[in-house]
């Protein structure tokens, strides 16, 4: 059985490090990690590895380059001559100044993820600009107004995929809250010889193509074998009859990826280095184009401090499913002189990225064995509860992991105020507060009627939250994995404010056709979704597909209702699991056309993605009741 | 036998998916399918006949124009059997396309040859269970109505070998003496095939096949053959 994860220790070291301090952790991560984020064998040699904001404007080039892949020649789409790209490091305050030279012989783009710029700024494609020409140098310039690690990559095509993408860290203003005596990047992405159009057609013809972890015919006699005919035969049936497929977690797979950290293959590996005492700062970022990535360092707790670039009070944990887009910052505190494996492990267990932590170069620690891939449930089907019978007591034994869950306010009217309950000190008593209250999480929801059309295979029966599930295949090796239930914000929201609208959006596909769609609708055959500027919203995110969706949200982030009250976290990519009902709220205070979408690559290119314009209230001719 | 020139060049003008490269969507893009399910020899006693069984479609999410085409010919004696169809295909269901055109047969005895032509509406698709189905309403330029069922299922034996037994039933209401169709169930082929994906595109094959022709004048022919072919994709 899964554990939860323990209350996070207190800050025994809380350190405000002023612009200098912090500056001087950065001047040293540089000097003690040459080459750190250089791909192996690169042909393109003499790119910085770190552009940082206070040198003056950054030149970036876009341009296709050769580069080694675990000893094997490739064509790569890079930025600045490497994968991933250089590390781009502002303070908070500063300006970005960023010339984007495009030296494809096809348009190209970037787009700054997660941060909050004007929407020119945001490198998308079509929604925000129309894209970088060949030969042409377009440039990015933005006031930076927050702190965090992030990244950038192309929006044009499947450049993705190809290696167009790097890290991007900002220094807090007011200093780090966790003291650490150096930190490291750890960039995970997965790597294809292929090229990513013929992936996707490969993909519409034979969706399976991937997958050769199905199940086989012994392994149905196996299952005969364990639980008897009956039970072997209706499992088979059930899945059959739905025409799904219990194997298909990931859509691409190690069949074809090479998993890369810091643009190292597994075999050649990266190394970071630490001596014993000290406290590491791993800045791991899922920059995949296609893979949700399971991250644990064998022997070395990990107590994360950031989600997706914003403090969180500390937790720690021992493996972290890390979505595609998601970035985790985690501190580690090496005592012993030997090497530590971090090991990402692909979601399907297909393939792993695996680097090492070490006093000195050259030192190894073991591999860990890949586990067993996971098998999808009745759950991610959304058929393991009987709405007739549901009973919202039952709820709280789904939501094991929730130790501070208050079930009792299950179902609460989003806008009325709570009790002035203490949670962990963080309420104010008081407070007139807008938000879900502490400990509610989305109800069990029956799907409705709607069944989205010809472009979606079917609809779970009800979806529910599952953000205290640590998602399949996780969770029963003995060990803490971190779930979104367990991330709370370092401090409490300044915004307290109810939603003013609710708007629920379905994600939808086919994957016998490779088709993805929100509310059954491809993205070009899609209107804008229209919101005032200023109007606070409730984006109630319902996954009626089998596979994970990780959301992203551009030019706003999004507070995931995860029932922690007023310390809502925030994000700007939420993974949604198959029949999961994810609720998260976002203030319209960024206007213009923003892109919305799935974060797996080809989901987003295949049609699951969404324009929300947030317009003026002058010109908004009225509301798109979605 | 290969794909018609126009297959070929209607292939190559429309595998550029019709959004441009580097624009941020990619949910117009336009595909084009070959298929040779089935490059096959029987073993059969007296005829020995090579057959082919190949399919194209060309679209993108919801609308395709399909191209189907099978023959055999014996490698003993003379004569041939030759079908292609020219449809079009719209999803009508998750699973399910509806596709609707024309059919030509060509029927050589060696000596004599016959064509007709016919028009055809099929649905095709994934059935519960994951039944690969294709059937099909013929109706020929003589009147002759005529049905085809196809089913098959792949069974896994390990990742890349794969058992796939498959059934077809052809229909007709009446006979056909030129084209050797007779009334009722004209024809019932059973087989199964265990192909090895060397890549999921390039699969050889063998396998057994049973048939049973209805002949036009009462009785029928039962033929059970070995089979061993090449199965291509791309």
């Amino acid at each position: 059985m899964y554990k939860g994860v323990r209350p996070p220790r207190p800050l025994s070291r809380r350190s405000f490090l002023g612009y200098g301090g912090a500056a001087a952790v950065v001047a040293g991560a540089d000097r003690l990690l040459p080459a750190r984020l250089r791909t192996e064998g690169s042909l393109h040699r003499g790119a910085p590895d770190v552009l940082d904001g206070k040198d003056g404007p950054i030149e970036l080039v876009i341009a296709e380059t050769e580069i080694r892949v675990g000893g094997r020649r490739a064509r790569a789409t890079t930025v600045n001559g490497t994968i991933p790209g250089p590390l781009l490091r502002f303070r908070e305050g500063d300006e970005a100044v960023i010339n984007v030279t495009n030296q494809l012989e096809e348009n190209s783009s970037i787009h700054w993820h997660g941060i909050l710029l004007p929407n020119a700024m945001d490198g998308v494609p079509n929604v925000t600009f129309p894209g970088i020409r060949p030969g042409e140098t377009f440039s990015y310039r933005f006031p930076i107004r927050q702190y965090g690690t992030y990244w950038y990559h192309s929006h044009s095509g499947l450049q993705e995929q190809l290696g167009h993408y790097g890290p991007l860290v900002i220094d807090p203003a007011e200093g780090e809250p966790q003291l650490f005596d150096r930190e490291h990047v750890v960039v995970l992405s997965d790597w294809t010889f292929e090229d990513p159009n013929r992936i996707l057609a490969k993909l519409k013809k034979r969706p399976d193509y991937y997958n050769f972890q199905k199940r086989t015919v012994f392994d149905f006699f196996r299952d005969v074998g364990e639980h008897g005919l009956g039970a072997a035969l209706s499992d088979r049936l059930e899945w059959g009859s739905m025409r799904m497929n219990s194997t298909d977690i990931s859509d691409i797979t190690g069949a074809t990826y090479t998993y890369l950290m810091n643009g190292r293959a597994p075999d050649a590996g990266w190394t970071g280095l630490f001596q014993p005492g000290e406290r590491v700062r791993l800045r791991f970022i899922n920059a995949s184009a296609a893979s949700l990535l399971d991250v644990r360092i064998p022997g070395l707790p990990m107590t994360v401090m950031q989600v997706t670039g914003q403090h969180v009070r500390p937790v720690e944990t021992d493996e972290i499913r890390i979505a595609i887009a998601e970035r985790y910052d985690v501190i580690v505190e090496p005592t012993e002189d030997r090497a530590y494996t971090i090991f990402a492990e692909a979601m399907d267990r297909s393939g792993f990225a695996r680097g090492t932590l070490a006093p000195r170069e050259g030192m190894e620690a073991p591999v860990p064995p890949r586990r067993a891939r996971p098998l999808l449930t009745m759950a991610d089907m959304g058929m393991d509860h009987d709405m007739a019978g549901i009973d919202m007591a039952d709820m709280g034994h789904d939501m094991g992991g929730m130790e501070n869950a208050e079930m009792p306010g299950m179902g609460t009217p989003p806008d009325s105020v709570p009790a002035a309950a203490g949670h962990e000190g963080h309420v104010m008593p008081g407070m007139a507060m807008g938000l879900r209250p502490p400990g509610t999480l989305p109800e069990e929801t029956m799907h409705g009627p709607d069944q989205h059309g010809k472009a979606n295979a079917s609809v779970p029966v009800s979806t529910r939250s599952r953000l205290a599930e640590p998602g399949a295949g996780l969770g029963e090796d003995g060990w803490r994995v971190l779930t979104y239930a367990d991330i709370e914000a370092l401090h409490p929201n300044a915004e307290l404010r109810g939603p003013d609208r609710e708007i629920e959006l379905h994600l939808t596909g086919n994957m016998e056709r490779f088709q993805w769609s929100i509310d059954g609708v491809k993205s070009s055959d899609a209107d804008p979704i229209h919101v005032t500027l200023g109007e606070r919203i409730r984006l109630i995110l319902v996954n009626d597909t089998m596979m994970s969706h990780p959301m992203h949200l551009h030019g706003m982030f999004m507070e995931l209702e995860n029932g922690k009250g007023v310390v809502i976290p925030w994000v700007d990519t939420v993974n949604v699991k198959p029949a999961e009902r994810v609720s998260v709220l976002f203030t319209a205070d960024a206007p213009g056309p923003w892109a919305f979408h799935c974060h797996v690559l080809y989901h987003m290119y295949a049609g699951m993605f969404r324009v929300i314009h947030v317009m003026e209230p002058d010109v908004h001719m009225g509301h798109d009741e979605d | 036998m290969r794909p018609a020139p126009w297959i070929i060049c209607a292939a190559l003008a429309m595998s550029v998916p019709v959004a441009a490269r580097g624009q941020a969507m990619g949910d117009q893009a336009i595909y084009t399918y070959i298929s040779f399910d089935e490059l096959e020899y029987r073993a059969h006693a007296d005829e020995r006949p090579v057959l082919f069984d190949a399919m194209v479609w060309i679209g993108g999410d919801f609308n395709r124009l399909w191209a189907k085409g099978r023959g055999e010919r014996p490698t003993r004696g003379g004569g041939s059997n030759v079908e292609g169809q020219l449809l079009y295909g719209r999803v009508v269901s998750p699973f399910w396309d509806l596709q609707a055109g024309v059919r030509i047969d060509v029927h050589s005895d060696g000596a004599e040859r016959g064509a007709r032509g016919l028009i055809a509406i099929g649905l095709q698709g994934l059935a519960p269970y994951w039944f690969e189905v294709e059937s099909a309403v013929f109706v020929s330029h003589e009147g002759d109505v005529s049905a085809r069922f196809q089913a098959s299922l792949d069974l896994l034996l390990t990742q890349r070998l794969i058992l796939e037994p498959e059934l077809e039933l052809d229909l007709a209401a009446q006979d056909v003496p030129e084209f050797g169709v007779a009334s009722g169930l004209s024809t019932i082929e059973v087989g199964a095939r265990v192909r090895y994906e060397i890549v999921r595109e390039f699969a050889p094959y063998i396998g057994v096949s049973w048939e049973r022709h209805a002949g036009t004048e009462g009785g029928s022919e039962r033929d059970t053959s070995l089979v061993a072919g090449l199965s291509w994709w791309y």
